[in-house]
């Protein structure tokens, strides 16, 4: 059972992680594998993923109805599920990216230093 | 479960791929295989976790740790199959017996009337006199319909029973003459045919009959052309227009037509029917028009009974109409009474839950343990309960099931003990409302029985009880124990007083004085096809062929034919006022007799006693003087210290005047439990052959009789035919009865309430004893180890019982004491079913204690005994 300190954690993560997620499918269908490197290459490895971390998300996303899943074959002639991008999710991914962009630009405002690339 | 198995064998697998293809990569970025697989993994962090997070968050967890709790609760069950097989036995019988009087319930009070819109079904009567519902005459009834602006339509019926001949034997048929208004107001559609036509009820029209669907099966093979063919009614043939459906039947207040034939009521020519006096048995229904509330209906009725007083004072001044929805006045007397024995069989569900609960506290006590090492394992405590509950509901359900098989017989044995005096009897089955609530009553039993235990169980210390090996709370238990006991017994005891009232009520109602001798009389109906005469002379010559033709058939003492009010089955009045009064103005200010029509031999038949005076003879004849005799409250009521005797009183609608000749002992008429109660005490008797010739009309083709016989027999029906067809060869003699059934079907409500409510006490002692019985044992067994140290210090025997006895003695008092309070509480509600006892009985709440502490007492016996025969040797090595 996950102890208080996961909790919070997790809820830490759960806004971006979905954002980089829906990021992340928007050039086209992904595995689980894929979306956890793209994510750490995307982000020149700044941003340690867990690879496990990314399922409950993806499971989340998945019964909200922004990307859907079908098993498939990897480049490398792997069955694996692969997750795609739905209408919802399009709309869903710029709502997250505009509310992102202010909470960042408030933010930066306030700590008044250069804006961090993100 | 199939599609919960696959979704988590799909996680696994996506799992899977995504370790292998990382794996993969980092194998291209030239680690060995064995630090790639480790690369994977610690990129991936906890696999496990993962899958916990995925499993949980699915939604499957509740059903999961459901569906393992019923299978766990199987398992216990199957482990022990005699306490499973007691639980669901007492629960079954709770909940059967629930099930089974909620059907009645739902079947009489709750379903709407099998008619279209019911709720706008009114029922009418007159309202004159002593009563609320007396019959309305016809030309009053035409008035009504056309003064009144409340209803869409008004429709007029009343029972008449026919000689069908002309297919195989003579046969009695019950049949309803109804307006052409009434199957259109109900909304009834014949499957063949057309209902009757306006220009069809009337005075001289065609003679036309709607039939039903059993006669047209049993007698018309169901022909398809029915439609056109006649049938042969009192010797006058009826063209069927139509076939009325087996469904439909029709039941108003305590009247429940069974007719198989239906003909125009307006066509009836009897003279009586046309008379505004007289009312004929003829009651009335209505639809209310849309928006019209009952209130409004009532006073638009009273108004129009305002305007015919004025226009007939002699008649109709002081009457008025009686208006009830038509369902209330079909069930509203039964209502109370079923719920009275709906509360009762609660309680009988109640002491079944309590018991069960009981049963699962001792055996809890040996699952202590069990729990304890569960919750040391993790399992929380609201698990705990919840695995409990389960097992609960569980036994519940399978009880309930069990229980609606038993209701499904119970039902119909408990309908064939309550024959006609149960309203819409024929419309009670299970239905799905019935089912819901067997469901919703073993869910609810299954939380109620099991929370206790369940609770006990989850709160106990885990680890106190682990040191103690399991025997940490038998002391806390046993008081719960003792609590459930003693209310069980408390329930109990309210039931057996119930029973106790109604066992009272009934002996004292049967030591009720009828007022004549019911012993081998036996009552009977005759009719015929022909006129018994031509002219009322020869009519009156055919009574008495047929009395002396009955007469002389050998085991025959006495018989007497007669017409107007039998004793407990009938009831006809005449208005009169005596000689030396003004007339007075109207019916309503006059006074009212029950009206004997009979033979001289009736007092012969029914063993009344004469008081003063004469009987009736054969010379009261046609041509002699009129003459009457009445009753002792007859005499009581107008006469009060004058000498009847030689007065004359004067009947309106005999338009003489009779001389009183003699005075007889009262009879009961109204019924053993009412008739003392009831407005119209007077009673007076006449010949049947001294009846004007308008009343001796309504005699022409039959009326009943009274035979009395040397022995008890019930087969006087041959000897009664014979009898009847020296006159007319098309005759039938039809539903005899024994006085003393007839009787004792004047009681069939109490009857039925005494059975029920024995069934439910009997019930209640039996589960309550074994409840005592079960804990005593129990405890006993648990004290087995003290008592051997008791007894190895030297106590006796008798005091080892004496000490088990006191503690159920204790139980049973505390128990009996909150009994006998609940059920001086709740012994109003029963108050209407009480004849000549009060609820508050002392007789009946002394010895419903004493039974049950007699009962508590022998109950605990055996396991005292045991107890006394605990061998201390054995008793100290026990552990």
């Amino acid at each position: 059972m996950p102890t208080q300190k996961d909790k919070e954690k997790l809820e830490l993560l759960q806004g971006t992680l979905d954002l980089l997620i829906l990021r992340t499918l928007i050039f086209g269908p992904h595995h689980g594998q894929g979306i956890a490197r793209a994510i750490q290459e995307t982000s020149d490895e700044e941003l340690l993923v867990e690879h496990g971390a990314l399922y409950p998300a993806l499971q989340r996303l998945e019964v909200r109805g922004w990307i859907s899943a079908k098993w498939g074959t990897s480049s490398n002639n792997r069955k694996a599920r692969f997750y795609t991008l739905t209408a919802a999710g399009h709309r869903q991914l710029g709502k997250e990216t505009t509310k992102w962009r202010r909470l960042e630009k408030a933010i930066s405002r306030i700590l008044g230093s250069e804006p961090v690339e993100g | 479960m199939f599609e919960r198995k696959r979704k988590l064998d799909e996680f696994d697998a996506e799992i899977e791929a995504h370790l292998q293809l990382e794996f993969e990569r980092q194998r291209e970025l030239g680690l060995s295989e064995e630090e790639a697989r480790a690369a994977a993994r610690r990129a991936f962090g906890n696999v496990m976790q993962t899958k916990e997070r995925f499993y949980e968050s699915g939604r499957w967890l509740w059903w999961d740790h459901f569906w393992q709790d019923v299978q766990y609760g199987v398992r216990m069950l199957r482990k022990s199959p005699g306490f499973a097989v007691i639980a669901i036995l007492t629960l079954a019988i709770g909940i059967g017996a629930n099930t089974a009087l909620f059907s009645v319930v739902n079947g009489v009070l709750l379903n709407p009337l099998p008619y279209a819109e019911p709720d706008r079904l009114v029922a009418l009567y007159t309202h004159a006199y002593q009563f609320d519902k007396a019959s309305i005459s016809y030309p009053n009834f035409l008035d009504w319909s056309r003064q009144n602006h409340s209803f869409s339509s008004l429709a007029a019926f009343r029972g008449e029973t026919f000689t069908m001949t002309g297919i195989g034997e003579p046969e009695r048929l019950e049949a309803n003459m109804v307006s052409a208004t009434f199957f259109p107001l109900l909304g009834v559609n014949p499957i063949i045919g057309r209902s009757f036509e306006e220009k069809e009820d009337q005075l001289g029209a065609a003679r036309v009959a709607l039939i039903s669907e059993g006669l047209w099966k049993h007698k018309f093979g169901a022909a398809p052309d029915i439609v056109g063919k006649s049938i042969r009614l009192d010797s006058n043939l009826y063209t069927i227009t139509g076939v009325i459906p087996a469904t439909f039947h029709y039941q108003n207040d305590n009247y429940r037509s069974k007719a198989e034939v239906y003909i125009p009521l307006g066509q009836w020519s009897n003279p009586l029917f046309r008379d505004r006096r007289t009312g004929m048995g003829m009651d009335a229904v209505g639809r209310l028009k849309p928006g019209v509330t009952l209130a409004q209906a009532k006073s638009d009725m009273s108004g129009v009974a305002n305007h015919l007083a004025e226009v007939y004072p002699d008649i109709d001044k002081g009457q008025g109409v009686t208006l009830v929805p038509l369902k209330q006045n079909l069930v509203g007397d039964i209502q109370p009474f079923l719920l009275m024995l709906l509360a009762a069989v609660g309680f009988v569900l109640l002491i079944a839950c309590v018991n069960v609960a009981n049963l699962l506290l001792a055996r809890s006590t040996g699952r202590t343990r069990e729990f304890a090492i569960r919750n040391a394992l993790g399992a929380s405590n609201g698990r705990v309960v919840r695995q409990l509950l389960t097992e609960c509901v569980l036994l519940a359900l399978i009880g309930g099931t069990l229980g609606t098989l038993l209701a499904g017989w119970g039902t119909k044995a408990a309908l064939k003990l309550l024959p006609e005096a149960l309203p819409r009897s024929n419309e009670i089955h299970l239905d799905a409302r019935v089912l819901l609530f067997t469901l919703g009553a073993s869910v609810l039993a299954g939380i109620l029985f099991g929370l206790v235990p369940a609770f006990k169980s989850a709160r106990s210390d885990i680890q106190g009880t682990l040191r103690e090996g399991g025997r940490g709370l038998t002391g806390a238990r046993h008081r719960t124990q003792s609590a459930f006991v003693a209310m069980e017994m408390a329930l109990a005891v309210v039931l057996l007083v119930a029973a106790g009232l109604m066992i009272r009520s009934l002996t004292k109602i049967w030591r009720v004085d009828p007022g004549f001798d019911p012993n081998n009389v036996v009552y009977f109906s005759f009719g015929t096809a022909q006129a018994l005469g031509t002219t009322p002379d020869a009519i009156r010559q055919s009574y008495r062929q047929i009395h002396d033709a009955i007469a002389a058939v050998p085991g025959v003492e006495s018989v007497s034919l007669s017409g107007g009010s039998t004793p407990m089955q009938s009831d006809s009045e005449l208005p009169f006022w005596l000689e030396g009064e003004p007339k007075p103005t109207s019916q309503a200010e006059m006074k009212m007799s029950l009206f004997f029509a009979i033979q001289p031999d009736y007092i012969k038949v029914m063993n009344i006693p004469l008081k003063r005076g004469r009987f009736l003879t054969r010379s009261d004849a046609a041509g002699s003087p009129l003459v009457t005799v009445i009753d002792e409250r007859f005499a009581k009521l107008f006469f009060s210290d004058q000498d009847p005797i030689g007065k004359h009183i004067n009947f309106g609608i005999l338009d003489q005047s009779a001389e009183i000749v003699g005075i007889v002992g009262h009879q009961n008429e109204w019924g053993l439990d009412s008739d003392s109660t009831n407005a119209i005490q007077a009673q007076c008797y006449f010949s049947i052959e001294q009846l004007p010739d308008s009343l001796l009309s309504a005699f022409d083709r039959g009326a009943s009789g009274m035979v009395r016989t040397s022995y008890a027999q019930t087969d006087v029906a041959a000897s009664l035919s014979r009898g009847v067809q020296t006159v007319s060869s098309d005759s039938v003699v039809y539903d005899l009865e024994s006085m003393y059934g007839i009787i004792s079907d004047s009681l069939a409500t109490k009857r039925f309430a005494m059975a029920l409510l024995g069934v439910f006490a009997v019930l209640a002692i039996v589960l309550s004893s074994i409840g005592i019985y079960g804990v005593i044992s129990y405890i006993v067994g648990q004290r087995t180890h003290e008592i051997g140290i008791r007894m190895a210090l030297g106590a006796e025997r008798s005091t080892v019982v004496t000490m088990v006895l006191r503690q159920a003695g204790q139980m049973a008092v505390f128990g009996v004491v909150a009994g006998l309070l609940a059920a001086a509480l709740l012994g109003r509600l029963m108050v209407s079913m009480l004849f000549g006892v009060s609820f508050y009985d002392a007789l009946t709440f002394s010895t419903v204690a004493a039974i049950l502490l007699a009962v508590a007492l022998a109950a605990c016996w055996i396991p005292a005994h045991r107890a006394s025969r605990v061998d201390p040797m054995v008793a100290l090595r026990y552990e």
